[in-house]
């Protein structure tokens, strides 16, 4: 398949996914079933079976053993991968802290899943909201090529930052659903992404110790260099994630020019260039408010689409940037943070309130538990805030579409 | 910020004595030793060494006349407690050894 220039595969999500870890030679894999996650790695199972793939496939227990076989891994310098959903997500939150506070350069895919109780094993972004604190880099596809393009990419910006990736895409909407998807060659993949040069190895005739008990304070190590606190190692964690947009703009760049297509970097828009209204969205969401767009546009609605592609770091002065011109911004939630609002509306009111550009800011709950989301349920939404703001009575709760109770 | 001169981005340092800090600094008791009870010093030879057996941080030394290395003894009292002679008795840390 190399040998052709444009080789399109009709293939899902988790396939899209399967085939970047392929490409990008992965050393080691190890997870748990979970829908919709279980097919990705049941293709890298297959691959590693198959022969060709050159990589270690370690069956574990749990999710929790799936990220710490990958965080030991990593550690002795392997590129690792693993992926998860929901309550496997839930049920590794230790490692997967760990796995950011050890600075390792992994790679996962959350393939988002609404949390449990009650079960559901459709599609909302709750578990992936539940861990942006735990300090990884998070990443929301809008269809099938994006997750094999950001797949790639993330390795490259892991490896650079020093900080691990969670690739984040919707659950059957995305996992499941076959899309045409352009395989990245490996020529391509093997030019853009270097070999793995660990910084942290372990190395027997060179013993370390790694994430020992670090006291409070600053003090001075056996040799009489004065070490970091744990403050210390805190401020430089969040210090490469605040400098980490750089590195994922680069990536995203570096890709288009090799591949021919990228992806916004932090933030993109759709038809949003004399936009007044903006439909703020992560993840396969951005594309059903695309056709509402079109059909507003249809109307006379100067109306467009503002897709968050970074959560974490939150892109603060690129959204700034984007809403400028906006009289309203309408946000639209496949989560909730109980007791306040969605997490993007909270998150992207905060990256306003100090910067002079203030539109009308409306949050919208949606498609919680795989609840259908249709792009005439955006449309009634986007009136609803519409009319709020022609009304001269801009202010408005945080509203739930489609909740029939 | 001086801690960054230490190049690291995460916790990670060379094991060596002392790497973790002087464990010492963390005791509120010491080990007092009564050398006239002590059952190796008075037979004069290598005898007993429970308190050289039971010490959890292996600062107490096998040999007659005790010694506990006090950077990394963190007063944990085991060795008074397993001393079958009464030869150990823990005292205050700022009491030195007066009596």
């Amino acid at each position: 398949m190399g040998t052709k220039k444009h080789h399109i595969s009709i293939i899902t999500g988790n396939d899209a996914a399967a085939e970047a870890v392929k490409l990008c030679g992965v050393q080691v894999v190890a997870a748990y079933p979970i829908t919709p996650q279980s097919s990705v790695v049941e293709a890298l199972s297959k691959y590693v079976e198959q022969g060709i793939m050159n990589a270690e496939f370690v069956t574990v227990e749990s999710e929790h053993s799936a990220l710490g076989v990958c965080i030991a891994a990593s550690t002795v310098g392997a590129r690792v991968f693993t992926a998860t959903s929901a309550n496997g997500l839930a049920y590794m939150c230790e490692q997967v802290h760990w796995a950011a506070g050890a600075r390792l350069p992994i790679v996962m895919c959350c393939v988002n899943r609404a949390m449990a109780a009650p079960w559901s094993v459709l599609n909302d972004q709750q578990d992936s909201m539940t861990m942006r604190d735990a300090g990884w880099i998070q990443i929301f596809c809008r269809n099938n090529q994006e997750i094999h393009d950001t797949v790639i990419q993330a390795f490259k910006i892991a490896e650079t930052v020093h900080v691990p990736v969670m690739v984040c895409y919707d659950g059957y909407i995305l996992s499941h659903t076959v899309m045409p998807v352009e395989l990245v060659s490996q020529e391509k993949v093997d030019a853009f992404l270097p070999k793995y040069v660990p910084h942290t190895i372990l190395d027997p005739s060179h013993p370390r110790n790694l994430n020992p008990v670090t006291l409070a304070d600053p003090r001075k190590d056996g040799s009489g260099t004065l070490c970091h606190g744990y403050m210390e190692l805190r401020y430089l964690h969040q210090e490469a994630l605040l400098n980490s947009p750089a590195a994922i703009v680069a990536a995203d760049k570096e890709f288009g020019k090799l591949v021919g297509r990228n992806w916004g970097g932090m933030v993109w828009g759709y038809r949003n260039e004399d936009a007044e209204i903006l439909l703020m969205a992560a993840g396969s969401l951005t594309m059903e408010l695309s056709v509402a767009v079109d059909a507003m546009r249809e109307e006379g609605i100067k109306v467009g689409v503002l897709g968050l592609r970074v959560y974490r770091p939150f892109p603060n002065k690129e959204l700034v940037e984007a809403v400028r011109k906006a009289k309203l911004v309408a946000v639209f939630d496949k989560s909730l943070s109980y007791g306040n609002e969605g997490p993007i509306c909270a998150d992207l009111k905060s990256a306003l309130y100090t910067s002079g550009v203030s539109p009308v800011v409306h949050g919208y709950i949606t498609g919680l538990g795989g609840r259908d989301v249709k792009y005439r349920h955006l449309i009634e939404a986007a009136k609803k805030s519409i009319a709020a703001l022609n009304n001269g009575n801009p202010v408005k709760e945080t509203e739930w579409v489609n909740v029939q109770i | 910020m001086a801690t960054r001169d230490c190049g690291q981005e995460s916790a990670m340092s060379t094991p060596c004595i002392g790497e973790a800090g002087h464990t010492g600094d963390w005791r509120s008791v010491r080990p007092k030793f009564d050398e006239t009870k002590c059952l190796a010093v008075k037979a004069g030879r290598p005898a007993c060494f429970q308190c050289w057996a039971y010490c959890p941080e292996g600062v107490i030394k096998k040999e007659i006349g005790t010694e506990v290395d006090l950077d990394y003894c963190k007063g944990c009292g085991i060795c008074a407690e397993v001393c079958p002679a009464g030869a150990i008795t823990m005292v205050p840390e700022n009491a030195e050894d007066a009596e």
